[in-house]
């Protein structure tokens, strides 16, 4: 495209645009109005969103003299790096003092069995929609993709109970099933589209061969489709170590994620508030799905584009 | 496996229908048979205990007579119109700019987008702190000489709902940005070249030709941000855990609080019905616009 035209030399008009004159768009210069609006709005917008991560390491790296005299744009005269330790290994809620480490460390039990379970689950049922079409299948599927747009508060108190007959209740094993039911409409829409756009001969070819279900699923479909499994992870990572209403709903104080345990840290009423503490656990609560977005790049932008748009 | 003589029905492609068993539970019995129970057990005064003693309509009279719903749902609707309204706009607005061929996209994108990897909580705490009237902007401003400067929404009970509000936004445009910038690049280059030919000025083309031409990315931007709409509920809880006072309370956190602190859970259940109600009168127009001609490809 001629968007970034330099002046042509003469003699050099093989553009074919014009024949006579200085015709055309005029040649664009790095200081153009245009350009000087466009990345200035750009520039501007984007510190905007800057702003609050910038703002969160600023404080939690400041003393609480500090944050009392300065504004919070500043960056910290003295930098210290005591709120995260206290953030992370003895800040309260309520009366456990162990910080967020305990919240840490049940996200992330609850994390990885609900990313492999909620998965596998859809994966196997994403291919069996998409290659093993039984009759009223499709039925199943639709009722799953129109469920996904139920408020979770319709459901929440039946699975309660559910969870209760079945002794999960307030188990970390009990907010990992939740996770895997509540993943599966989207997970399921991604598998089955993925397993439908790849070519049929290939499911044909390994039928002749004489492979099965479970032959075809492991021996050909899991190698090809690493990409989606990937969009898949990152998807459920950041969703389940996001979420908020399931924790706090299926889990008791001492197996709460780290969401909720790190609410109940800022928002104690009890104790005077250490802004500095509190920026330090809201950044370390956030470390993990941001790590996971600026790791992962074009593919979390994938991931969420598949979640978002319907096959 | 395959026998060519006639298999039991049942037995037919029996792999496939055990790895769909998860589905099949999933939709029946949590989907179908929690939403199915949740509105029966509504009409019933369940307190602490769910009961199937049925009272009619009492709790849906009660909720729409209870000051803290009323307010749920002001709020849920200037919250709803607004984050729909700006979401579309500057996510649309945002892209576009984006699409001029301009150096660092992914950088630009990468930054506008961060926020919506994090959670609710995380973006409620830290707009809590950068709204702080103390040690926030508005503190901020009034030390840089300004005295009189206000801007304190999260301890005002009349403009609470746009702290909420700004935050939400922060998190949220990024991913509308992204769907329109892939709506956007959809669209044949084509176009543009005509428009310019026929000296139709840029701002023109975007409304008059590209935004209808972009229909349906619009379409689900709308779906996905009214979704998200009617649970917005960890965002709250975070950043004013629904005050002060009542004035940032909605229906899902009254959902919650009446059912697990209250223990009125025929109360629960009737506002949840309604939340139901809800998105069944957002979706069911739009599902017919989407697929009430067309077979779904």
């Amino acid at each position: 495209m001629a968007d970034l035209a330099v002046p042509l030399p003469a003699g050099t008009g093989s553009l074919g645009l014009e024949a006579s004159g200085p015709r055309g768009p005029k040649p664009r210069h790095v200081f153009s109005r245009r350009n000087i609006f466009l990345y200035g709005t750009l520039i501007v917008v984007a510190l905007y969103y800057l702003l609050p991560l910038y703002v969160m390491v600023v404080t939690s790296l400041k003393g609480m003299p500090e944050i009392r005299l300065g504004n919070i744009f500043s960056p910290p005269l003295e930098i210290t790096f005591e709120p995260w330790v206290k953030a992370w290994s003895s800040a309260c809620t309520g009366l456990n003092c162990d910080g967020l480490s305990r919240g840490f460390w049940n996200s992330v039990r609850i994390t990885v069995p609900s990313v492999v379970l909620s998965i596998a689950i859809a994966s196997v049922n994403g291919y069996a929609l998409a290659n093993w079409r039984f009759k009223g299948a499709d039925t199943f599927f639709v009722i799953l993709i129109v469920g996904a747009f139920i408020p979770y508060q319709v459901m929440i108190y039946p699975i309660v109970i559910i969870l209760r007959e079945i002794g999960l209740y307030g188990s970390l094993s009990g907010l990992v099933i939740v996770h895997s039911i509540f993943g599966m409409p989207i997970l399921t829409l991604l598998f089955r589209n993925y397993f439908t756009s790849m070519p049929e001969e290939l499911f044909r070819a390994a039928r002749v061969d004489g492979a099965g279900f479970w032959g075809i699923y492991f021996r050909i479909m899991l190698p090809m489709s690493l990409p989606i499994f990937v969009v898949a992870i990152i998807l459920q990572v950041t969703g389940i170590w996001n979420d908020f209403l399931f924790g706090v709903v299926y889990t008791r104080p001492d197996t709460y994620p780290m969401t909720v345990q790190l609410n109940n840290i800022v928002n104690s009423v009890q104790g005077v508030k250490e802004y500095n503490v509190n920026m330090a656990a809201t950044i370390l609560t956030g470390l993990v799905p941001l790590v996971v977005y600026f790791v992962s790049g074009k593919l979390f932008v994938r991931g969420i584009a598949a979640g978002a748009v319907k096959g | 496996m395959s026998k060519s003589e006639r298999p039991n029905q049942l037995f037919r492609n029996l792999n496939a229908k055990v790895a769909s068993i998860p589905m099949v539970l999933t939709a029946l019995v949590i989907f179908v048979g929690g939403s199915a129970w949740t509105v029966l057990y509504s009409f019933t005064n369940s307190k602490l205990l769910p009961r199937l003693n049925f009272v009619g309509l009492d709790q849906y009279y009660r909720l729409w007579s209870t000051p803290r719903w009323l307010v749920s749902i002001e709020n849920l609707l200037v919250y709803g119109v607004l984050s729909l309204v700006f979401s579309l706009v500057i996510g649309f607005i945002l892209a576009a700019l984006l699409d001029q061929k301009i150096r660092f996209e992914d950088t630009f994108r990468t930054i506008f987008l961060y926020p919506f990897a994090l959670s609710f909580i995380v973006t409620g705490l830290v707009w809590q702190w950068l709204l702080n009237p103390e040690f926030g902007i508005q503190g901020v401003v009034r030390g840089l000489g300004w005295e009189s400067f206000s801007f304190d929404p999260l301890y005002n009970s009349d403009i609470v709902i746009y702290g909420i509000l700004i935050a939400a936004l922060w998190q949220g445009t990024g991913l509308i940005m992204c769907l329109m910038l892939a709506g956007l690049r959809g669209i044949d280059e084509d176009i543009w070249k005509a428009a310019r030919v026929d000296g139709i000025p840029t701002l023109k083309t975007y409304l008059f030709i590209i935004i209808p031409m972009m229909r349906p990315v619009f379409i689900t931007a709308l779906v996905i941000i009214a979704a998200g709409i009617v649970k917005v509920y960890d965002l709250v809880v975070a950043q004013t855990s629904g005050g002060p006072g009542i004035a940032s309370e909605v229906p899902a956190k009254y959902v919650y609080d009446y059912m697990f602190f209250a223990q009125n859970l025929g109360q629960g259940f009737a506002a949840s019905t309604m939340m139901l109600l809800s998105v069944v009168v957002v979706i069911v127009p739009w599902a017919y616009l989407e697929f009430g001609g067309k077979k779904r490809g």
